[in-house]
């Protein structure tokens, strides 16, 4: 897994993606936490830890698109399943890897609070909790990315694809808004949507609450979409 | 070492392989032949696990690859047909990455150098593999089968690519890696593998429809009543080629002879087609004696493995049941022998006579001209 691991850790910076989505991420937060942040006077960091959302569910896909795709359009993966080890160690390999340059990326907040702590007093525990609710959003986020890389040999593919069923998941919520006061059904499927939605949990955090439940919904949800990629290589050889 | 036993890979309803059993020992070279969709490299990447089969086991020194895959796997060195490199990396990174996966134990540093040495690629070392040749890209993936020595190396197509004096030193060393390693090689070219394998399976619509030696192969399919013959007439003209194959017809047991072209000058080829129960060669040698002529050449008609491959590739068949009773009742081969550019599969091996020293030498040499010719 090591082995993986690292070689996909370079890999992000030799083929530029980790300088653009390190670029694009960091610059997009920038923005955010000056409009606001720094120019609506305030300490407070949820608005833009709210926008952030956003920012994540368009770029995770990129940083998840070429993981698997690419190794098998250019037959590398045969490489990887004729080596002396697991497809778990492929797949969390390259997970963590993408996992990694995530939390870099993210650990931009930290730069933002040591300014806001020269304009003002910060609130450090939900600063933390924000940025962790985030971790795990993002965790979760790149399982699914995975799995998609997982299922085609096309980058772009990829890449689109992981973006929409991201976009669908966050606004499947807002489709079944209206069925929370309709009939029985209406009221099931609102109950079974909301409960597998994203974004109402993250959000749930930047209000302040710290809630377990969702962090061990992104959790297995990670776990889920990792042991699907895992299926999807061992069916890829039993097929 | 390597233990296949029935088998099988399906795709939907398509058969790729089917029913393939055979068996490696250690240190054995084993090739495997066969035409674009025989199911060559299907059967390697079943034996070194990156797809299952349908039906059927493979046992890699006793470890089954589907029940034990990471330790089947550890004995296996595999250079698949493309070889499995990141290009965007340089030789050195990616051969320390395939060290690190296989968990290779062995000195790093010493080891890695030992591989580039011998895959002849210390030159290139810190080159990005982007920027490579086809044969250095080859040679890359040659060195990432060798990582961590594996008892066992599965080879696809390794000379693809390579420029011819790249093809020698690669086969010099296969060869020598098949000291110590069990090999699996499989290529079209088909004197790459006369030269390098100790044993053959050719494989035609994903069923073995030969395993052995080329000589054994040959000598299964071979039909022994049929044999070329160039003789030396008294004149060196037309004259001669009527009478000797008259007189050759008076033989018997002879069936049927045809005065082929002359392929020296005033000398000229019979083929010559016997009942297959008669050896004829004695009477003919001794009627020439009584006649003054001399036989330059008499060869029974032997097929190059080129012969024996589209003899069985090309549907003719051969069915393995008929190996055992090989002197009668055999498929004529309708395949001419040329005179360049092909080695010989088999050779007479029974006493010959004494005119035959000369023709023994000839073929010695058309031989070596071959052996350049590769």
């Amino acid at each position: 897994m090591s082995a993986i691991y690292r070689r996909e850790m370079g890999a992000f910076f030799t083929s530029g993606i980790a300088y653009v989505f390190l670029a694009v991420f960091w610059l997009v937060s920038g923005i955010f936490f000056f409009t606001g942040t720094i120019m609506s006077n305030t300490t407070n960091v949820a608005g833009m830890f709210g926008s952030m959302f956003l920012v994540v569910l368009c770029l995770i896909p990129v940083l998840t698109m070429k993981l698997l795709s690419e190794e098998k359009k250019n037959k590398t993966d045969q490489g990887l399943l004729t080596a002396p080890i697991s497809l778990w160690d492929i797949v969390l390999g390259k997970y963590f890897a993408a996992l990694t340059l995530y939390i870099i990326a993210e650990s931009i907040v930290f730069v933002y609070a040591f300014i806001l702590n020269y304009l003002g007093k910060v609130a450090w525990t939900p600063l933390f909790g924000n940025y962790f609710a985030m971790l795990f959003l993002g965790a979760a986020f790149i399982a699914v990315g995975l799995f998609v890389s997982s299922l085609t040999e096309n980058q772009m593919a990829s890449a689109v694809v992981s973006l929409v069923i991201l976009f669908v998941m966050y606004l499947s919520e807002m489709l079944v808004a209206s069925f929370e006061n309709g009939n029985r059904f209406k009221r099931v499927v609102y109950k079974v949507v909301t409960s597998l939605a994203f974004y109402s949990r993250y959000i749930e955090f930047t209000r302040g609450i710290f809630s377990l439940t969702s962090i061990l919904f992104f959790i297995s949800v990670a776990f889920l979409f990792n042991f699907f990629t895992v299926k999807v290589l061992e069916k890829r050889r039993w097929s | 070492m390597i233990e296949v036993k029935n088998l099988t890979k399906k795709y939907g309803s398509k058969t790729a392989v089917n029913n393939i059993s055979f068996k490696v020992e250690k240190g054995e070279i084993l090739g495997f032949l066969g035409p674009n969709g025989a199911g060559k490299s299907t059967t390697m990447n079943m034996l070194t696990g990156y797809i299952s089969s349908t039906s059927g086991e493979i046992l890699i020194d006793g470890t089954d690859i589907l029940e034990e895959p990471k330790k089947a796997k550890a004995k296996i060195g595999y250079l698949p047909e493309i070889p499995p490199l990141y290009v965007d990396m340089t030789v050195d990174a990616y051969l320390n990455f395939m060290y690190d996966l296989k968990k290779c134990k062995l000195p790093r540093k010493a080891h890695l150098k030992d591989i580039c040495a011998r895959c002849m690629l210390t030159d290139v070392r810190h080159r990005i593999i982007k920027n490579l040749s086809k044969g250095y890209r080859q040679r890359v993936g040659l060195a990432q089968a060798l990582i961590n020595r594996p008892p066992v190396l599965i080879l696809d197509e390794p000379t693809v690519g390579l420029d011819p004096s790249q093809i020698i030193e690669i086969r010099t060393l296969i060869k020598k890696l098949g000291k110590t390693h069990t090999v699996i090689l499989s290529s079209h070219i088909l004197p790459e593998i006369q030269a390098v394998c100790d044993r053959i399976i050719i494989i035609n619509k994903g069923e073995v429809a030969a395993d052995g030696t080329a000589d054994e192969i040959a000598k299964n399919i071979t039909n022994e009543h049929k044999m070329v013959l160039r003789i030396e007439g008294p004149t060196h003209t037309p004259e001669d080629k009527r009478e000797i194959a008259d007189a050759i017809r008076t033989v018997s047991g002879v069936k049927y002879v045809r005065a082929d072209m002359e392929r020296e000058k005033g000398i000229y080829d019979y083929d010559v087609e016997t009942d297959g129960k008669t050896d004829v060669r004695r009477a003919i040698n001794k009627l020439c004696a009584e006649k003054g002529w001399n036989i330059l050449m008499l060869q029974l008609s032997d097929l190059t493995l080129e012969d024996i491959f589209l003899k069985i590739t090309m549907g003719e068949g051969i069915s393995k049941q008929d190996d055992n009773n090989s002197d009668s009742s055999k498929p004529k081969i309708a395949i001419k022998r040329t005179q360049n550019g092909k080695l010989k599969a088999v050779q007479e091996s029974d006493e010959k006579t004494e005119n035959d020293a000369s023709q023994e030498k000839k073929n010695e040499e058309s031989k070596n001209n071959d052996g350049g010719e590769e």
